[in-house]
C-alpha cells in the first residue's frame, strides 16, 4: 500500500472512531469498546477493499458486509456516513426514537446496511447464504462477515463455519475482531475460545492472522483472502478493545457503556488530536 | 371427498412442479428431507437444494442471506425445530428485516405419534404468530397445500407453513368456486347454529363432526381457516353474528394458536361464546398417531362435545 493510501485510511479510521464516540455520547448509550477495536477493519473494508457505491446501495453485484458483531453499530454507522450513504449529521439520531438509526444494524431503514444483525452468531449464517447465492449465480462479488471473539461462543457460528466449508465458499471472508474481552471480562475467563486458528483450520477454512490495527496489513490480508480458492477464509485480527482512547483501552467495562460528559471530553480530545495530527494541523 | 394424501407429500410435489416457473425458488433442509418431502426437489434440482445438516438455526440464517440476495428460499424441518429451536433466528434474521423466507415446519402437532413429546410440536402457531409481520399458514389437504405453496411463492415476505404428517382426505377440491387466498378462510360447510373454525387436518374431523351433529339437529357451519395470521376477521365476525357461537379446533395447544386468535377477534368485534378445542396444555405421549390423537380428544367426537358446550353457553 502506498503512503498516501495508508495516510488516507488512517485518517478515515481516526474519523470513524471520533464519530462513533460522538454517536454513543449523544445517545448516552451504545457499545464503544468494540467499535473502537473494529474501526480500522471497517475502514479498510469500505474505503479500500469492498466494491460498493453509496449511490447504489442495493446494486445486486456489490460486495456485502454483515456486521455479525452487530452491537458495534456506532463504528458501522460512522463508516457508512463517512462513505456517503447518509449525512454525517444523522449520526446524532443514533439510538434515538426520533430517527431510524437503531442500536443494532437495520437493513430496512439504514442505507448501506446489508443485513440486520445484533443477536450474536446469526450474521455469519446470513453471510453464508449471501455467498451461496453469489456462487449459484456465478457472480464474482464478495461477502464479508465481521465477528467478535466473544461472539464465537455461540454454537451457530460453528454451524455456519461447517456449512461454508461444505459449499467451498471462497467468496466468503470472515474477520474475527479478537480484542480478548467481552461484557463480563476476559474472553479467556468467561469462555475460552482460543485457539481460534486451529479451530477454523479444523473446520476447513483458510486462516490469516493479522494485527487488526495495522491498516496496511489488514488490507493485505483481505487481498490474500481473495486468492484462497475452494475454501472460505477467516482473518483473525488481533485488536485492542477501546483502541485510541487511553482510559478505555483493554477495559471490559467499556463494552457497552457510554461516557459521561467529563469522560467524553477527554475521549473526544484524544480522538480529535489523532484526526488533527493526520490532517497535518 | 377425494383421495388421501399427506400435505407434506403435496408440498414436496408442489415445489418441484413450480421450480421452473420460479427460478429463484431454492430449498433448504436440515437432514430430514425424506420426512419433509423435499427429497424429490433435491434430486430434481440439486443445484438449488442445500442440506444444512442438523443445524436449524444456521439453516434459517442462511435462508435469510439467500433471500437478501433475491432468492425465494423455503427452509424445511420438523415444526418443533423450525418454530421452536430456530424461533429467534426466524424472529431476528428473517422477520425483523422482513426477508422473503418461507419457514416450513413439517409433522406439526401430536400426529408425529411414536416419537413422543419432544417431537410433537403443539406450540408452533403460538410462537410464529407472535412475531410481527409473520404469515402463518396450515393447509388442510393436498389440494390446498398446492395452492398455498404457489401463493407463498407470490407473496414477498416472511411466512410459516405447517405441513402435516398423516395422509388426509382431500376435501377442498369439491368446493364450488374454491379459490385459495392467503388470509381468506373458506366456508367448507354451511350451517346456522354454530360455526366450527378449523385448521389443518382438523378441518376433515370438523366436517365429520358436522355430519353427526346434524343428526342431533345441530346445523354446524365449518370454516377452513388455513391462514391463522393474518386472520380472516371479516369471516370470523360474520360467523359470530350469524351463528351466535363458535368452536375452534386445531392440532395445537389451546394456548396461543387459532383458538386464541379467534377468541380475541370475536371479543373485540362481536362477543359471542367461543370454545377452544385442541391439545389441553399438556405434552403428548408416544403411540400410533391415530391413537395419540384419540387419547387427547382430537377427534370428531371431541369437537362435537365442544359444540354442545358452545350451544349451552349460547342459550
Amino acid at each position: 500500500m502506498d503512503e498516501k493510501m495508508l495516510h488516507d485510511l488512517s485518517l478515515k479510521a481516526a474519523q470513524v472512531r471520533s464519530l462513533a464516540m460522538d454517536a454513543v455520547f449523544s445517545a448516552a448509550s451504545g457499545h464503544i469498546g468494540g467499535s473502537l477495536s473494529v474501526a480500522d477493519i471497517l475502514t479498510v473494508l469500505y474505503f479500500h477493499t469492498m466494491k460498493v457505491d453509496p449511490k447504489a446501495p442495493q446494486a445486486p453485484d456489490r460486495d456485502r458486509l454483515v456486521l455479525s458483531k452487530g452491537h458495534t453499530t456506532p463504528a458501522l454507522y460512522a463508516t457508512l456516513a463517512l462513505k456517503g450513504y447518509f449525512p454525517v449529521e444523522e449520526l446524532k439520531l443514533f439510538r434515538s426514537v426520533e430517527g431510524h438509526y437503531s442500536g443494532h444494524p437495520d437493513m430496512v431503514h439504514v442505507p448501506g446496511v446489508d443485513m440486520s444483525t445484533g443477536s450474536l452468531g446469526q450474521g455469519i449464517s446470513a453471510a453464508v447464504g449471501m455467498a451461496l447465492a453469489g456462487q449459484m449465480d456465478r457472480k464474482d462479488h464478495r461477502i464479508y462477515a465481521v465477528l467478535g471473539d466473544g461472539e464465537v461462543e455461540e454454537g451457530q457460528v460453528w454451524e455456519a463455519a461447517m456449512a461454508a466449508a461444505k459449499y467451498h465458499l471462497d467468496n466468503l471472508c470472515a474477520v474475527v475482531d479478537v480484542n480478548g474481552l467481552q461484557i463480563d471480562g476476559k474472553t479467556a475467563d468467561v469462555m475460552p475460545s482460543e485457539p481460534l486458528d486451529k479451530k477454523f483450520e479444523a473446520f476447513n477454512w483458510n486462516v490469516i492472522q493479522v494485527d487488526g490495527h495495522d491498516i496496511a496489513a489488514v488490507a493485505a490480508a483481505f487481498e490474500a483472502a481473495k486468492k484462497g480458492k475452494g475454501k472460505p477464509t477467516v482473518i483473525l485480527a488481533r485488536t485492542v478493545k477501546g483502541k485510541g482512547v487511553s482510559f478505555m483501552e483493554g477495559d471490559a467495562g467499556w463494552h457497552g457503556k457510554a461516557p459521561n460528559a467529563e469522560q467524553y471530553e477527554k475521549a473526544h480530545a484524544e480522538l480529535e488530536a489523532k484526526v488533527a495530527e493526520l490532517e497535518g494541523k | 371427498m377425494g383421495e388421501k394424501l399427506a400435505t407434506r407429500a403435496a408440498f414436496g410435489e408442489a415445489i418441484v412442479a413450480l421450480a421452473e416457473q420460479y427460478p429463484e425458488l431454492v430449498v433448504l433442509d436440515a437432514d430430514l428431507s425424506s420426512a419433509t418431502m423435499t427429497k424429490k426437489f433435491s434430486q430434481t434440482y440439486p443445484e438449488r437444494f442445500f442440506n444444512m445438516g442438523i443445524a436449524e438455526g444456521n439453516m434459517v440464517g442462511v435462508a435469510a442471506g439467500l433471500a437478501a440476495c433475491g432468492k425465494k428460499p423455503f427452509a424445511a424441518t420438523f415444526a418443533m425445530f423450525a418454530a421452536g429451536r430456530a424461533f429467534e433466528q426466524v424472529r431476528n434474521s428473517v422477520a425483523y428485516p422482513h426477508l422473503n423466507v418461507k419457514v416450513v415446519g413439517s409433522h406439526g402437532g401430536l400426529s408425529v405419534g411414536e416419537d413422543g413429546a419432544t417431537h410433537q410440536c403443539c406450540e408452533d402457531f403460538a410462537t410464529m404468530r407472535s412475531i410481527p409481520g409473520m404469515v402463518v399458514c396450515c393447509p388442510c389437504d393436498a389440494n390446498e397445500m398446492t395452492a398455498a405453496v404457489k401463493a407463498l411463492l407470490e407473496y414477498e415476505g416472511p411466512a410459516y407453513l405447517r405441513l402435516g404428517r398423516l395422509a388426509v382426505e382431500t376435501v377442498t377440491d369439491g368446493i364450488p368456486g374454491y379459490q385459495f387466498e392467503l388470509g381468506r378462510g373458506i366456508t367448507v360447510h354451511q350451517g346456522k347454529d354454530v360455526t366450527i373454525i378449523a385448521v389443518g387436518m382438523m378441518v376433515q374431523k370438523a366436517l365429520t363432526a358436522a355430519e353427526f351433529l346434524a343428526e342431533e339437529g345441530i346445523d354446524a357451519r365449518v370454516i377452513d381457516m388455513h391462514t391463522i395470521k393474518p386472520l380472516d376477521v371479516e369471516l370470523v365476525e360474520k360467523a359470530a353474528r350469524e351463528t351466535g357461537c363458535i368452536v375452534t379446533t386445531e392440532e395445537h395447544n389451546i394456548i396461543g394458536g387459532l383458538g386464541e386468535a379467534v377468541a380475541a377477534c370475536v371479543a373485540e368485534r362481536c362477543p359471542v361464546p367461543v370454545v377452544r378445542h385442541g391439545v389441553e396444555d399438556t405434552f403428548g405421549r408416544s403411540g400410533k398417531a391415530e391413537l395419540v390423537l384419540e387419547k387427547y380428544g382430537l377427534t370428531p367426537e371431541g369437537i362435537a362435545a365442544k359444540v354442545r358446550r358452545a350451544m349451552e353457553l349460547k342459550k
